[in-house]
């Protein structure tokens, strides 16, 4: 209960500076209309005046809020218009770059941790990857995958992936590197082999390193889908709304879209919690 | 009889960034089957590295050690020493059960004797009906017994413990001393440990190694004139208390050296 009044306050004070910056911002279209006609508009005309314009500068929370309710609830998921049907689009491609994402970042630090050549050469690599823009790099790989015939899901889900493994990489290096000398030792007294030291010490050891990465792995995989759709022409996603929506100045369209993808990625982010939550409470590691 | 440890001359060098540390200097020691060795003395003379040695985690620069005839890898090959660390080091995910199928299940036994072997060292450390428990479930006591039981599962037939009950209160490490005896007396392991301690070792062992650091060396090794059965009142006997009083001369001795 505490913890609900600060929140609220929060988001309280966020709703009315963004309705003060709505008036603000969207004053100017009806001034401009006002001296158009020849009319005058005193201040307490044009307040309201701002608040449901159709193409506003800034919409208004209540206009977000219901193109978003609209949207999602109010059309046929099949529908071009639904945003369960742009979500589905983005998110598959997300779930997918996740995996894979996921995947390649555990092989990679497997091999950093068990390879001294690859714990040199990999992790520089790493980095670099990271440092290249997104936007750069997108529609390179949308080109060049399309050009041998791959297209639709599976270049959003590279593009996906590409942001994902890094924070997968850096964490899983750690946390196999966590067990420390000691335990390390005790193995070695029972002449075990590299393989049972990973299967019974490192891998279980590297459990809340892990689960620490997928949580910004999984916002990031979000990210990665929706930009992988920018280039291709806006056709289906998230991303593409966002697109289209800034084509035809439809602003009201594009928050609604900036607020869904922001959804779906707390509510990710809250699903892998969960899950962190109870993997590390069955394995004694909850902190 | 063959000794189970011998260690002739052994020099251990460490190189570090600060030049050479001579952490072992000219060792000479013989321990008999069944004996109960304990190491004593100031931080930094080498008793963790000795017992590292004896267990191959270490590898001497200098003189030759054997256990139980053969060279220290080769006797870990064989399963010679179960090894007790300072801290108890269980896994959280394992249950204590699980715990001490570790090495178990590292060295192959069939399931049906895993669970044989869990049953009797739990018993041998008074921990049975715990093993369902998670350590995180245990007292610090608890746990370190666990990880004795550990130690024994394999059949060993050296214990080797580094502080076991260093991190332990005064209390509990009094019962865990009376019981590591118990222990002693009917598993007839061979067992070194390595304490703090001067009652501890006094009370605990039949051979006494004092040490001193810089270089570490051993100077002097005291033969325990008590019996075998020993109760905690012993402490308070005329005997015990010039054992005691030898000991601590040992390691004034050493100390007065470095200054
Ligand atoms: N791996 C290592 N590398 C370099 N020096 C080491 C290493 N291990 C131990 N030493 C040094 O060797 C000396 C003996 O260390 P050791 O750990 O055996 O002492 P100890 O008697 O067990 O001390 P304590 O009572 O504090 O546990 C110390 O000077 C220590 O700094
Ligand atoms: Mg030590």
């Amino acid at each position: 209960m505490n913890r609900v009044l600060p929140v609220l306050t929060v988001i309280g004070v966020i709703v009315v500076l963004w309705y003060a910056a709505a008036v603000w911002m969207n004053r100017t279209w009806v001034y401009d209309q006002a001296a158009r006609d020849g009319a005058t508009v005193s201040f307490a005309e044009m307040v309201p005046a701002t608040l449901n314009q159709e193409r506003p500068v800034l919409p208004t929370p209540h206009q977000v809020v219901t193109e978003l309710v609209k949207s999602t609830f109010g059309m046929k998921v099949t529908s071009k218009k639904s945003l369960v049907y742009h979500g589905w689009v983005t998110l598959s491609a997300t779930l997918l770059g996740f995996a894979i994402g996921t995947g390649a970042g555990i092989l990679l630090a497997v091999g950093i941790i068990h390879n001294r050549a690859m714990d040199l050469s990999v992790m520089p690599w790493a980095i670099a990857s990271q440092t290249i823009p997104i936007l750069a790099i997108a529609p390179m790989i949308i080109v060049v995958l399309n050009s041998i015939g791959v297209q639709g899901l599976v270049p959003k889900a590279i593009i996906s992936a590409y942001l994902s493994f890094f924070p997968v990489v850096v964490g899983m290096v750690k946390g196999l590197r966590s067990p420390d000398a000691m335990q390390l030792d005790l193995l070695k007294t029972y002449n075990a082999t590299g393989g049972e030291v990973f299967g019974k010490l490192r891998l279980p050891s590297s459990m809340p390193y892990l689960f620490a990465s997928l949580k910004v792995g999984i916002a990031a995989s979000l990210v990665g889908a929706i930009v992988g759709e920018l280039p291709t022409g806006a056709v289906a996603g998230l991303g593409a709304r966002l697109l289209s929506g800034s084509y035809y100045g439809q602003t009201v369209q594009i928050w609604a879209a900036l607020f869904a993808a922001a959804l779906v990625a707390a509510a990710l982010v809250a699903i892998v919690g969960v899950i962190e939550g109870r993997v590390l409470k069955r394995m004694g590691m909850a902190r | 009889m063959a000794p189970v440890i011998e260690a002739k001359g052994l020099d251990l060098v460490f190189q570090t960034a600060d030049g050479p540390v001579h952490a072992l200097k000219d060792v000479n020691l013989t321990v008999g089957k069944g004996e109960f060795v304990s190491f004593i003395g100031p931080s930094g003379c080498g008793k963790t590295t000795f017992l590292r040695c004896v267990a191959a985690l270490e590898h001497p620069t200098g003189g030759t050690l054997t256990v139980n005839g053969m060279t220290p890898d080769q006797a870990r090959q064989a399963r010679a020493y179960g090894y007790v660390f300072q801290a108890a080091g269980l896994y959280p995910w394992r249950t204590i059960a699980g715990n001490i199928r570790l090495p178990l299940e590292i060295m192959g036994f069939s399931k049906a004797e895993q669970a044989e072997r869990v049953e009797r060292v739990l018993e041998l450390v008074e921990l049975a009906g715990f093993g369902k428990k998670f350590p995180w479930q245990l007292s610090g006591g608890m746990q370190q017994r666990a990880s004795i039981a550990r130690a024994l599962a394999f059949d060993a037939d050296i214990l080797l413990m580094d502080e076991p009950f260093g991190a332990l209160d005064e209390i509990v490490r009094d019962r865990l001393n009376e019981e590591l005896l118990k222990l002693w007396a009917r598993t007839e392991k061979t067992i070194g440990f390595v304490t703090h301690s001067i009652p501890e070792a006094v009370y605990l062992s039949t051979k006494i190694v004092v040490m001193s650091p810089r270089p570490g060396r051993i100077t002097d090794i005291i033969d325990s004139p008590l019996p075998k059965e020993r109760p905690l009142d012993i402490r308070d006997s005329r005997e015990f208390i010039e054992i005691a009083h030898r000991v601590r001369e040992g390691l004034r001795a050493g100390h007065g050296d470095e200054v």
